[in-house]
């Protein structure tokens, strides 16, 4: 709408969403910040044992302290590396592997009851036989992050190809299309969003993934100085990797929801 | 003008685990160049079937189709297919849409594409090329939707109750509208229809199928007194009442 032509109400009405919106965002804010200051402020008044829980401000410290060993972005760099390296052969594995089965009806068929029990095996206890074949190193991280996204991505992403409006390929089937046409013209584009959720959700599993795996391996990664710090039990330096854990996986899901926004835009998808 | 469909003693069974179904049984038809000929029969009766058949898209058990005088093996651009929705696809913009079939066939070159550009224009969609298929009304998007089958610039026109999915004066204005580019082309068209209205007011003849097994029951040279023959005129006519009753006694639905 205009900026003229707005009559009194409608401004009054849009007045109060902005308000309302303002509202939420300081809210939001100083939640943050009470959390923290409260934080600091128990350990401080010795309610709290900084020992055990530590405190925003020796946090601060310890980031400071790993930033001038070099240490802060070494470990960073290679858990978020290892992270989008996992969910992105994850993703890719999972929906290439979907395309071979509904290509295949035998094969996905004869493979079905295989898929399930491996999807509701927990993934994890993979993780020493990765190190014992792979070696203890990023490698066996990545594989641990892979195949805990691969079943769960073939499963959805398959089930979004099989459910692809029969009549949407009957109508290019009446062009003569073939098989490979089908899947290019129709099912692939029509899965679009489906891909772009499992694309998410494997974001999400991708961490969970690599963590445990730099628990197992214990070389490098905030894993590994979560696991050190509760071993030599200084919580300062495993509060503060939790907390640039937390940061690099909401700045990693927000890079997920923008490249979602822009293949939006390009592909022109409307939710259906 | 010779006939440029001919469908011969014309077969179909489906199989299930329940047992077998014989949807069609001994269909003979015979749809001159430029005609317009639809299907009615009761539900379940092997309409869709029968087209889908003409199409290419299933194998008859017994009997065969010949288009043009040759027999059909599979689909090809000879025949074009309207279906129940639109099914313009909503990640591609009208005219991206409207290609799909020359995509497909592999058959996009300049002239194809000034084809299409003037059956865009002839229709009053040029403005809407780049638009999304979500930014048209319903009959604007059957229009594309026709072009689009127009575009491979097939033989004859296949349509599977192309209408059904709309409300009612939609549907009216799209039949009036649809009927009038078909004709103006010069298409041979066959459509599949539950509506008798619908079938009397479009049709040149109008073939009645039994109940399962379908065979033809009957078929109707529709002959109306009407001064321009459109749709939404011939509905006016004297005698559509009479083809109406006629064809709902045939049809013999029971509720």
């Amino acid at each position: 709408m205009n900026s003229k032509g707005i009559s009194k109400e409608h401004m009054e009405y849009l007045k109060k969403v902005r308000m309302r919106k303002t509202l939420i965002l300081v809210l939001r804010l100083f939640l943050l910040v009470a959390v923290f200051a409260l934080w600091e402020l128990l350990a401080r008044l010795k309610l709290i044992d900084p020992f055990i829980t530590s405190q925003p401000s020796r946090i601060a410290e310890t980031i400071a302290r790993l930033y001038r060993e070099g240490k802060l972005f070494y470990h960073t760099g290679i858990t978020c590396l290892e992270t989008v390296i996992g969910f992105m052969l994850g993703t890719t594995a999972g929906t290439l592997i979907a395309v071979i089965l509904w290509w295949s009806e035998l094969l996905s068929k004869v493979l079905e009851p295989y898929l399930v029990v491996l999807n509701s095996l927990p993934k994890i206890a993979l993780g020493p036989i990765f190190i014992v074949w792979i070696g203890a190193g990023p490698a066996s991280i990545i594989a641990i992050a892979l195949t805990i996204s691969l079943i769960v991505t073939i499963l959805e992403v398959l089930n979004g190809f099989v459910s692809v409006d029969g009549d949407k390929i009957k109508l290019v089937r009446t062009f003569g299309a073939n098989r490979l046409q089908v899947l290019t013209k129709v099912v692939l584009p029509s899965s679009y969003p489906v891909i772009i959720n499992a694309l998410k959700v494997n974001v999400g599993l991708s961490w969970v993934g690599v963590i445990v795996g730099e628990f197992l391996v214990s070389k490098a990664g905030l894993g590994y100085l979560i696991v050190y710090g509760g071993q030599v039990f200084q919580l300062d330096l495993v509060m503060t990797s939790v907390l640039i854990l937390l940061i690099a996986a909401a700045l990693m899901y927000q890079g997920v929801v923008y490249i979602e926004k822009i293949l939006v835009k390009s592909g022109k998808h409307s939710a259906h | 003008m010779g006939a440029i469909v001919e469908v011969h003693n014309l077969g179909m069974k489906y199989h299930s685990l329940n047992g077998e179904i014989t949807a069609l049984r001994d269909i003979n038809l015979e749809v001159e160049e430029g005609e317009f000929v639809c299907i009615v029969g009761p539900s379940g009766c092997g309409k869709s079937t029968l087209l889908s058949i003409i199409a290419g898209l299933l194998k008859p058990t017994e009997g065969s189709v010949f288009i043009g005088g040759r027999p059909v093996t599979g689909p090809g651009n000879q025949v074009g297919y309207m279906l129940q929705k639109d099914y313009l696809f909503e990640w591609r913009t009208i005219y991206e849409n409207v290609i799909l079939g020359l995509e497909i066939t592999r058959t996009l070159n300049s002239h194809t594409k000034e084809y299409v550009l003037k059956l865009l224009e002839t229709y009053g969609l040029s403005e809407f090329r780049d638009k999304y298929p979500n930014q048209l009304s319903g009959g604007m998007r059957q229009r594309a939707a026709l072009i689009r089958t127009l575009a491979v610039n097939p033989q004859i026109l296949l349509l599977d109750e192309a209408f059904s999915a709309l409300d009612y004066q939609t549907r009216l204005a799209v039949e009036e509208d649809i009927h009038s580019i078909i004709k103006q082309e010069n298409k041979t068209a066959i459509m599949v229809t539950h509506d008798i209205s619908e079938s009397i007011s479009m049709a040149d003849r109008v073939v009645v199928l039994t109940k399962r097994p379908g065979t033809i029951k009957k078929i109707y040279s529709i002959r109306l007194t009407c001064d321009r023959k459109t749709p939404m005129s011939c509905r006016e006519a004297p005698e559509f009442r009479h083809y109406f009753n006629n064809i709902w006694k045939d049809l013999d639905i029971h509720v």
